[in-house]
C-alpha cells in the first residue's frame, strides 16, 4: 500500500489533479480525515486525494448563522469557532473514530460526504438539510459550484443535496457553506424506565405527538443501559426523551412532558451535564465502540417499524441493539455474520427503509453490499446521474455499490 | 438559439419553437391519448385549453396541444411513455399557481395536469407522517391532521390552491419556514414517474433515502426530472399557541439591524416579516389592520409555544428592538388582534394588484446585506420612474420587492422587467441568489448567468440530461436556450430502464 498521496492546496491545485487522472483515466480515492474509510468498499485505485491541505474558515456570519469553510477544516475547529459565539451545527455530527477503530481528524467535508447526522436529525434535518452551497471538483476537473449561502434558495438544479452523502463518488468537495443554528440555553433529559421496545415505542410516539418540542428520542434496551453514562441510568430498559431551549422554558416542557407519560412508566430527569454526555454517546454509538469486528448496521425504518423488525431480527439471528429517531434509526450489532438478506428482508417486509453495514470484517465487507441495493430502475437512473458528473468513474469506484 | 420563438405583444423571454412534425400530428396524438385515458382525462377543445394558457405569471401564455389529466400513476406512466416514444414535450402542472411561468405550456407540448389525483392516502400519526397524491392542496393536509394535533409545515401564500406536487416542483417556502424549513426539509419520498414511464420510488416513511439523494435533486426539479405522483411528508406537532408582535421603525437599517440582533441572540422566532413605507400604506389602505403610518419600516414577529413561553420570547424580542429605537410596539392580546397584524401582511400581494399591476421579484440576500440591497433596489427602481414596494421574509433574507407598473403601457411594462433584472443581479453579486422560493421557470431562465458559470450551468444541464436525454419534460424553462446541449436521439422505447449499469452500481 504505497499509493501516491496528494494533498492540493488549492481548488485550482485540486482540479489540476483531477484532470490530469481524467486524462490517464486514473481513478482517485477522495478522502477528508480517513475517520470513515471503514463506509463501503475501497475500489482499485491509483491514488489518493486528501483535503487535509484545503483547510480553515473562509467566512463566519454569526449574525446570518452561516459559515463557509474549505472541506478539509477539521470538525473539532469549526465547533470551537461555532461554541465562541454559542452556536452549533443541529445535525450532530457522529465521530465515528470509536466505533469504527479509525483514527484522523474528521473533516467538515467528510460529516458532509456522508452525511452524517445524530439523535437531532429527527426534527432538525440530516446534514443535507443544513448544507446550504458546495464547491466541488467534477470529473472532468471543473470547479463547480451549486447553491450558495444564504438559506432559501430555488435557483437551477440542487446539486447540493446530491453532493450530501455522495461519500466522494461525485466529486471532490473543495468548500462547504451550512447554516447553523443558536445553541440552547439548556437541555433536559426525560428517561422512562422498564419499558420493552413496543411499549417504549409507542410512549416516543405519544412524546412526538405533544407540542414540547422533544428533540432527541432515542430507546437504550437493558442490554445496552449500563454502557450509558458509566450505568449511572436507573434500573431497566432506558427511554430518553430530550427537550432543549431556553431555561424556562425547558422546565415547563419537562414538567408537561412528565406528567403527560407518568402513567406509562417512572419517570427520573437528567440535568444538563449527564444529558449533554448522554446524547454524545448514543451519537457515537457508544455500546458499539467494542473494539471488536462484529458487524455493526445502521438501519432506517419508519419509527413504528423499528421494534417489529428488531422482534423478528431477533428470532433467525443474535444481535444486540438500540434505539434512535424515535425507533425509526436502529443500531445492531450482529454477534456472527452480517445476515445482509435477511436484514433487508425484514426491512422490505416491514415498510421498506435501508441498511448501512458500518463495520465487519474485511471478509465479510467483501461479500455484503454495504449500501442498500436499489431496485434496476432506480439503481439504472443512479449510474447515470454519477455518470453526469464522473464520465470516467474518477471518484471513489465501487465505494457505494 | 436563433429560432426560439416570442410572440407578437409579449415581453422578450423566448420559448422553443413548436415541432411542426408534432403539430401536424395532432388529431392522431388526441385519439391516441383518449384511448388511454379514463373518462374526463383528456381536454382538447379550444375553448377548454384556455385556462392551462399560463399560470401565475400571466405576462406569457400558449395553448398547449392538449391537456391531459390522469387520475392514477398508472395513466401517468402511460401518458408519458407515450409523449417519451413519439417524441412529444410535457409540461407539469399542479394548481397553475406559480409565479415564474413554471407551468406555462408551449404548442406542441401536452399539459400533464394533476388535478384529478388529490386523495389524501393515509394519515400516519404514530409515524408522524402523510401519504398524498401529487395533486393534494398544500392546505388541505393541515386541515386533515389539524384535529389531531399536527400539520404540515411549508405554507406558501397560495396554500389554499396550490398542489404538494407544485410545492415539490419548486420546493416552495412560506412565512414560516425560518423554524421549519422548506419543501426539501419536509419531504420523505415520492412516486417519480421518469420520462419513459418507468415509476420508481425515491425515499419513503423512513429518514434519509439510501443512496444518491435523488429525492433532495427532484424537489425544485421544476418539473424537468420526471412526474411526481405520490409524497410522503412530514407532520409535526402543532404548537399551544402563536403571538405576533408588529414594531415600527424610523428606518430601515435599524429594522435590518434589530432582524440580526435576534437572531444572533439565538432567538429563532417562526416568521420576521418586513415592510416598507409605501408596502404599508397600499396594506392598510386595504386591509384596516391598524398599521402605523409614520414609520419607514414595519416589522412582523411570530413566536411559538406555550403561553410562558411566548412571554418569555417576547419579552426578549422587545428588549431587543427598543435597542434599535422601536417607534411603534404593538403586541397581540387576542386572537382577533393577532389575526389583524397578519391580515395586512397576508394581503399585501393582493392589495398591491387593486392599486398598480406589479411585477414581484423574489431575490435571497444574506442578512447583512438587507439594508444595502433594499436602498439599492429604491435607486433603481427610481432611476426607471417606477414605485416600489418591499414585503418580505426578512428572517431568511427572501426579498419580494413589488415593482408597480402600468401593463397597458408597454414601454413602462418593458422598464419595469429591466428594473427588475437589475434588482436580481443586485442580490447576486450581494451573495445571494436570484430566486428564494418562486423558482426560476421561464422567468428568470436568461438571468441564470447572473449566478452560474458555463460550467456550473453545464454540469446542472448534465444531470438534467440523465433524467430526460430528449429534453421532453417542461423544456422551455430553468435553462437558457442559448448554450444547451445538443439533444440525443429519441431512445429505443423503455430502452432507458435497461441502459448497462456501470461497475458502481451493478
Amino acid at each position: 500500500m504505497s499509493l501516491p498521496r496528494h494533498c492540493p492546496e488549492t481548488e485550482m491545485q485540486a482540479a489540476e489533479l483531477v484532470r490530469a487522472a481524467s486524462a490517464a483515466r486514473a481513478p482517485l480515492a477522495i478522502e477528508g480525515g480517513g475517520t470513515r474509510r471503514g463506509f463501503g468498499r475501497a475500489g482499485a485505485v491509483s491514488a489518493v486525494v486528501s483535503t487535509a491541505a484545503l483547510s480553515g474558515i473562509s467566512r463566519y456570519a454569526p449574525g446570518e448563522m452561516v459559515m463557509t469553510a474549505r472541506a478539509g477544516t477539521p470538525l473539532a475547529e469549526i465547533e470551537a469557532a461555532l461554541d465562541g459565539q454559542r452556536q452549533m451545527l443541529a445535525f450532530e455530527p457522529a465521530d465515528h473514530r470509536p466505533v469504527m477503530a479509525t483514527t484522523g481528524t474528521p473533516t467538515i467535508g467528510g460529516v458532509f460526504a456522508a452525511n452524517v447526522s445524530g439523535p437531532r436529525r429527527l426534527v432538525a434535518g440530516a446534514a443535507r438539510d443544513s448544507l446550504l452551497g458546495v464547491r466541488f471538483i467534477n470529473g472532468a476537473g471543473e470547479a463547480i459550484k451549486a447553491g450558495g449561502q444564504v438559506m432559501k434558495n430555488v435557483t437551477g438544479l440542487d446539486l447540493v443535496k446530491l453532493m450530501a452523502g455522495s461519500f466522494g463518488t461525485l466529486g471532490l468537495l473543495t468548500e462547504v457553506t451550512f447554516r447553523l443554528l443558536p445553541r440552547p440555553e439548556r437541555a433536559e433529559t426525560l428517561v422512562l424506565s422498564g419499558l420493552d421496545d413496543a411499549a417504549a415505542s409507542s410512549s416516543m410516539a405519544a412524546a412526538m405527538a405533544l407540542p414540547v418540542e422533544v428533540s432527541g428520542a432515542a430507546h437504550l434496551p437493558e442490554s445496552v443501559r449500563g454502557r450509558f453514562l458509566s450505568g449511572a441510568l436507573p434500573e431497566g430498559a432506558a427511554t430518553v426523551l430530550r427537550l432543549e431551549g431556553l431555561a424556562a422554558s425547558v422546565v415547563l416542557r419537562a414538567d408537561k412532558l412528565a406528567a403527560a407519560l407518568s402513567p406509562r412508566a417512572p419517570i427520573t430527569r437528567l440535568g444538563p451535564e449527564e444529558s449533554a454526555v448522554l446524547w454524545r454517546e448514543i451519537r457515537d454509538i457508544k455500546p458499539y465502540a467494542d473494539g471488536t469486528q462484529k458487524p455493526l448496521w445502521r438501519v432506517s425504518v419508519a419509527p413504528m417499524a423499528g421494534a417489529p423488525l428488531l422482534e423478528a431480527l431477533r428470532m433467525e439471528a443474535g444481535v444486540d441493539a438500540f434505539f434512535d429517531w424515535q425507533g425509526g434509526l436502529i443500531f445492531l450489532r450482529m454477534e456472527a455474520e452480517p445476515e445482509a438478506e435477511l436484514l433487508r428482508g425484514l426491512i422490505r417486509r416491514f415498510g421498506g427503509g435501508h441498511a448501512t453495514l458500518l463495520r465487519a470484517s474485511a471478509a465479510a465487507r467483501a461479500v455484503t453490499p454495504a449500501f442498500e441495493p436499489q431496485p434496476p430502475a432506480l439503481a439504472a437512473l443512479s449510474a447515470r446521474v454519477k455518470a453526469s458528473l464522473d464520465p470516467h468513474g474518477l471518484f471513489n469506484p465501487g465505494r457505494m455499490t | 438559439m436563433s429560432d426560439a420563438m416570442r410572440l407578437e405583444g409579449e415581453g422578450p423571454i423566448a420559448f422553443l419553437p413548436p415541432r411542426p412534425e408534432i403539430l401536424a400530428r395532432r388529431a392522431a396524438i388526441i385519439a391516441d391519448l383518449e384511448a388511454m385515458l379514463s373518462p374526463g382525462g383528456l381536454v382538447h377543445a379550444e375553448r377548454a385549453l384556455k385556462p392551462f394558457e399560463t399560470d401565475a405569471y400571466v405576462a406569457y401564455r400558449r395553448l398547449p396541444l392538449a391537456v391531459v389529466l390522469p387520475k392514477d400513476t398508472a395513466e401517468v406512466s402511460a401518458v408519458l411513455a407515450y409523449a417519451h416514444a413519439q417524441g412529444i414535450p410535457v409540461v407539469p402542472r399542479g394548481a397553475g399557481t406559480s409565479l415564474s411561468g413554471g407551468a406555462i405550456p408551449q404548442e406542441d407540448a401536452l399539459v400533464l395536469g394533476l388535478s384529478r389525483m388529490s386523495r389524501i392516502l393515509e394519515v400516519d400519526l404514530e409515524n408522524r407522517t402523510a401519504r398524498v397524491e401529487a395533486g393534494v392542496t398544500n392546505l388541505s393536509i393541515s386541515e386533515r391532521v389539524g384535529p389531531d394535533g399536527f400539520f404540515y409545515a411549508p405554507d406558501p401564500s397560495s396554500q389554499l390552491a396550490c398542489t404538494i406536487g407544485g410545492n415539490i416542483g419548486m420546493n416552495s417556502g412560506g412565512a414560516h419556514c425560518l423554524k421549519y424549513g422548506v419543501t426539501t426539509n419536509n419531504l420523505l419520498g415520492v412516486t417519480l414517474v421518469l420520462v419513459d414511464g418507468t415509476v420508481v420510488t425515491l425515499g419513503g416513511p423512513h429518514l434519509d433515502a439510501g443512496g444518491y439523494d435523488l429525492l433532495g435533486l427532484v424537489c425544485g426539479g421544476e418539473g424537468q426530472l420526471g412526474v411526481v405522483t405520490e409524497a410522503v411528508v412530514r407532520l409535526i406537532a402543532r404548537p399551544e399557541g402563536a403571538r405576533p408582535v408588529l414594531f415600527g421603525f424610523d428606518s430601515a437599517t435599524e429594522a435590518g439591524a434589530c432582524v440580526a440582533d435576534i437572531i444572533a441572540a439565538g432567538i429563532i422566532p417562526v416568521a420576521i416579516e418586513f415592510m416598507d413605507r409605501p408596502a404599508i400604506a397600499i396594506c392598510e389602505a386595504f386591509a384596516k389592520a391598524g398599521y402605523p403610518l409614520d414609520v419607514e419600516a414595519l416589522l412582523i414577529v411570530e413566536v411559538e409555544g406555550a403561553e410562558a413561553e411566548m412571554e418569555a420570547m417576547l419579552e426578549a424580542i422587545v428588549t431587543i428592538a427598543r435597542r434599535h429605537r422601536v417607534k411603534t410596539v404593538r403586541e397581540s392580546q387576542s386572537a382577533t388582534e393577532a389575526a389583524l397584524i397578519w391580515k395586512g401582511r397576508k394581503s399585501a400581494f393582493g392589495a398591491t394588484g387593486r392599486v398598480a399591476d406589479y411585477i414581484c421579484m423574489d431575490g435571497t440576500v444574506p442578512l447583512s446585506q438587507l439594508s444595502h440591497v433594499l436602498r439599492r433596489t429604491g435607486e433603481i427602481c427610481e432611476s426607471f420612474g417606477l414605485q416600489v414596494a418591499n414585503v418580505f421574509h426578512a428572517g431568511d433574507g427572501n426579498m419580494h420587492p413589488l415593482i408597480l407598473f402600468n401593463a397597458n403601457d408597454p414601454d413602462e411594462a418593458a422598464k419595469a422587467e429591466a428594473a427588475g433584472n437589475e434588482i436580481l443581479k443586485l442580490c447576486v453579486e450581494a451573495g445571494g441568489c436570484l430566486t428564494g422560493e418562486h423558482g426560476v421557470g421561464i422567468e428568470k431562465r436568461d438571468l441564470m448567468r447572473f449566478q452560474f458559470s458555463e460550467a456550473d450551468l453545464a454540469q446542472q444541464m448534465a444531470v438534467r440530461a440523465a433524467f430526460d436525454p430528449q429534453w421532453l419534460l417542461n423544456p422551455s424553462k430553468v435553462f437558457p436556450l442559448e448554450g444547451r446541449p445538443l439533444l440525443r436521439p429519441a431512445p429505443e422505447r423503455n430502452a432507458m430502464a435497461g441502459t448497462a449499469v456501470p461497475e458502481t452500481f451493478a
